[in-house]
């Protein structure tokens, strides 16, 4: 059977971490996942990396292969180019636990601090609401989100700028989104994304939109109209006049 | 050495953040202190694999739907096996837990009316699952945690139990390990929670995702609970079957009801020509009613392609083994066939299905808006398990509550799809409030310390024999293995004979797996202690199907292909015989009361 390197970079917090080239017996079919447990099975048994599900459903397999931040269960080998060693690491935004594994805890951090969902009163007596499906659409394809972080990943004000404390990143600016257009949610979180998630350091370079496995529209459809609802509100100049006149 | 244990105190422990352990969670947080104990991160379970919908007789797309008529099919589907108190409650309650997550955030797809849309599954008589296109499961699961992460509930992910704490007959407690270090925890707990999954994990062709290795129904089993039914895995009739690294994959019962239909090499549809006598009144014969039926006609019966899922399972097997199979050893499934019949088919097929079309495009590099699918069955899902008190979840085990696929009870002899999501939410909010109320009465017991230090001691052995050792990875393909080839969808005496007794060999090796390098996030020491819980569900799997001498739901023997009304009046029970060896009894089904035997005559 035809062989293909792998080479993986491994290492823990303390270290800094080095590449170590395995060879894999590989067949039709295969993706990235199935290397990294071959290698697991034949070469390190303890090779530390995530996964769950297998089917880019559950979004734990987060990596960066060949530099590009993917899901390993979704990079099928007969994409890559195997006459040169596949490369694999850890995402490079958060602190490396031990070789692909990395500390994500700051995301559910972050996701906590978000307001909840806050639904207007039921619309019908038994408890029921009423929405149409075109309503719900937008706010669905949000939902979509496996949270894989590959978009917070690629994110260069989180990777290079480290701004972890001031900007919340894609996937959250996405979360308030779909918060802030759910049809029955009545809270607002504009003055958050305002002021302490750090909406004005996203330059709408798309990165996250183009690394997203389950192609999400992230920058066209979540930041952006997020962007233009905080510019209404606090930066038009006639909106300021207007409250000023009138008092609201 | 047991007093260096980080130690934490919660009213209730959940083991397991799918949506049974999510759900009982929520619940018990809404009146004492939780701990969630999970082993992947949170959001990450099984539950984000279901694909087609929870079943609920809400009747938004059919009024005649009710829970009587929900009642009459999870019975008709479980061949009568079922805890039929379960199937009640099941069918009566989950209308409410339905809406009740829309209240917390879930968007659900619409009726034109602005409800909350229902479609077809295989054996519901009414369009009943409530469902978001083909991913119902991630916005069941992350409904529940976002709505969860606001309840005051402590997460713990990345820990692994390894074994429930007992206070004389009562569990008080889990002891176990963060994975990321290795550190040994202790949670003391009025009451524990199970919400594990099942085990697909040993078999090699399988759904499920590696944490479904039987812990749940491992620690229930030492801790002195009875396991129920273990003979009955459902094999799901469509897993992807190429390329062979995705082999077993799910395919969405949803496919068929939208529309797909099976076809065997030779083009034909297969499904017609094998109708079992209790569901012909209410099948299509013919290929046109069929679809009038997926398209929302009321007076039309149902394709043949939505029957139940052992019955599916086991016509695709006779086309592969009759020659008449996919190239693969599957056969085909095609929903592209429908643009006959649909204006801008692609386009439908990509709204309603589309993380199917994500995943065959993205795995396979095939566009099945174009072209068929290859599927053939894989396994999914684990009728038996833990057996729970219908009404409080409590296992006989005091303190000890289950809830979800880990437990027993609800699907008998087959589950009908979309029962698994409205069993995780009905249960596990049952579990949840009943938990609380076991803990808040009964405090929180007192902890046998030489018997963690046996635990921890037991879990660290895989170092002492070190990496030049036996391979737990070996071991558990060698499993799967066996498993697979002589336990599997289709079962004969002698294999699983063979299979009972390689079980045995196979245990002698788990013992001796080794493992090299430290505790830091080591996925062999992981896979070595997993070893344990799978050969124990595997035995309890084997021993049960060598001893139900008929055929019955998932449950189908060669040597015995007819049901048997000889084994119509009991459920299987396994547990830990007094000299620690496993033991089987048959427990007689309770009998119905006759108001719900009218039920079900009602709804023949």
């Amino acid at each position: 059977m035809p062989q293909a390197t792998f080479r993986i970079s491994r290492g823990d917090s303390a270290t800094h971490g080095e590449f170590k080239d395995y060879a894999v017996e590989i067949s039709e079919g295969m993706v990235v996942l199935d290397a990294v447990h071959l290698v697991q099975m034949v070469h390190a048994p303890d090779l530390a990396a995530r996964w769950n599900c297998k089917a880019g459903k559950c979004g734990s397999c987060s990596a960066e292969i060949n530099g590009m931040p993917r899901l390993m269960c979704m990079t099928r080998l007969s994409d890559l180019d195997l006459s040169v060693p596949v490369k694999i690491e850890p995402m490079k935004t958060f602190p490396r636990i031990k070789d692909l594994v990395t500390d994500v805890s700051w995301n559910f951090r972050v996701k906590e601090k978000i307001k909840k969902f806050k639904p207007r009163p039921a619309d019908n007596a038994d408890g029921t609401w009423n929405m149409a499906q075109r309503d719900v659409d937008r706010v669905q394809e949000f939902r979509k989100c496996i949270e894989c972080f590959l978009c917070q990943d690629v994110c260069h004000v989180l990777r290079d700028h480290q701004k972890h404390d001031e900007f919340i990143g894609p996937r959250f600016i996405m979360w308030n989104a779909a918060l802030e257009m759910h049809p029955l949610d009545t809270d607002d979180r504009l003055k958050e994304l305002k002021d302490d998630n750090g909406l004005g350091y996203c330059n709408i370079t798309k990165c996250c939109t183009k690394v997203c496995p389950e192609h999400i529209a992230i920058t066209d459809n979540a930041i952006i109209p997020m962007k233009e609802r905080v510019v209404d509100r606090y930066y038009d100049p006639l909106g300021w006049l207007w409250s000023k006149a009138t008092g609201t | 050495m047991a007093t260096e244990f980080e130690v934490y105190e919660h009213d209730v422990l959940v083991i397991g953040a799918g949506g049974a352990g999510l759900r009982a969670a929520i619940e018990a947080a809404g009146s004492c202190s939780v701990g969630v104990v999970c082993k992947s991160l949170l959001g990450k379970a099984h539950t984000v694999m279901a694909e087609g919908g929870m079943a609920a007789s809400m009747g938004n797309v059919d009024d005649r739907d009710s829970w009587k008529v929900h009642f009459a099919d999870t019975m008709r589907g479980g061949q009568y096996l079922n805890q039929w108190r379960m199937a009640e409650l099941h069918a009566k309650e989950a209308p409410d837990r339905v809406r009740e997550l829309e209240k917390w955030g879930a968007l659900f797809d619409r009726t034109k009316d602005g409800r909350i849309l229902q479609r077809n599954f295989g054996g519901h008589r009414y369009p009943r699952l409530a469902h978001v296109g083909d991913r119902t499961g991630l916005e069941l699961i992350r409904t529940l945690q976002d709505h969860g992460i606001h309840q005051g509930i402590k997460f713990y992910m990345e820990n692994t139990v390894v074994s429930l704490v007992k206070d004389g007959d009562r569990v008080v407690g889990a002891f176990g390990y963060d994975r990321e270090r290795g550190r040994f925890k202790l949670w003391r707990a009025g009451a524990v929670v199970l919400a594990t999954g099942g085990i697909g994990r040993a078999y090699k062709v399988t759904s499920n995702s590696w944490e479904y290795t039987g812990d749940g129904q491992a620690l229930a089993y030492e801790a002195g609970a009875e396991l129920m039914d273990m003979e009955f895995i459902q094999f799901h009739p469509t897993g992807m079957m190429w390329p062979p690294s995705v082999q077993g994959i799910l395919v969405t019962e949803g496919v068929r009801g939208e529309g797909g239909i099976l076809v065997n090499n030779q083009g034909k549809r297969f499904m017609f020509d094998d109708i079992p006598e209790n569901y012909k009144s209410s099948t299509a014969d013919k290929e046109e009613e069929g679809w009038r039926y997926v398209t929302g006609d009321k007076n039309a019966r149902r394709p043949p392609e939505l029957l139940t899922r052992d019955h599916v399972a086991r016509c695709i097997r006779r086309e592969v083994k009759a020659g008449r199979g996919s190239p693969h050893g599957g056969v085909f499934l095609d929903i592209s066939w429908i643009k006959e019949k649909v204006p801008n088919a692609p386009e439908h097929i990509r709204k309603k299905l589309p993380s199917m079309y994500h995943q065959f495009k993205e795995l396979a590099g095939i566009d099945i808006t174009t072209e068929p699918m290859e599927v053939g069955p894989t396994t999914h899902y684990m009728m038996g398990g833990v057996r729970v008190d219908p009404d409080s979840q409590m296992t006989n085990v005091p303190g000890l509550f289950a809830a979800g696929e880990v437990a027993a009870g609800l699907h008998g002899a087959n589950r009908l799809g979309g029962n698994s999501l409205s069993d995780l939410i009905v249960f596990g909010k049952r579990a949840g409030e009943h938990a609380a109320k076991w803990a808040k009465e009964n405090g929180r017991g007192t902890v046998d310390q030489a018997a963690l230090a046996a635990a921890e001691a037991a879990s660290l052995k895989p170092f002492e024999f070190g990496g030049a050792a036996e391979n737990p990875y070996r071991v558990q393909h060698d499993l799967q293995e066996l498993m697979q080839d002589n336990v599997g969808i289709v079962r004969v005496e002698e294999e699983m004979k063979f299979a009972q007794d390689q079980l045995q060999l196979l245990k002698d090796r788990a013992a001796k797996v080794g493992i090299s390098s430290h505790r830091e996030y080591n996925p062999g020491w992981h896979t070595a202690i997993d070893l344990r819980n799978l050969l124990l569900v595997s035995e309890a799997v084997t021993m049960c199907a060598i001893e139900r001498k008929e055929s019955r739901g998932g449950h189908f023997r060669d040597d015995f292909p007819a049901k048997d009304e000889a084994y119509a009046s009991f459920n299987l029970i396994v547990k830990k015989g007094e000299d620690g060896q496993m033991v089987m009894h048959r427990r007689p089904i309770p009998p119905m009361p006759d108001e719900l035997k009218q039920v079900i005559e009602e709804n023949k």
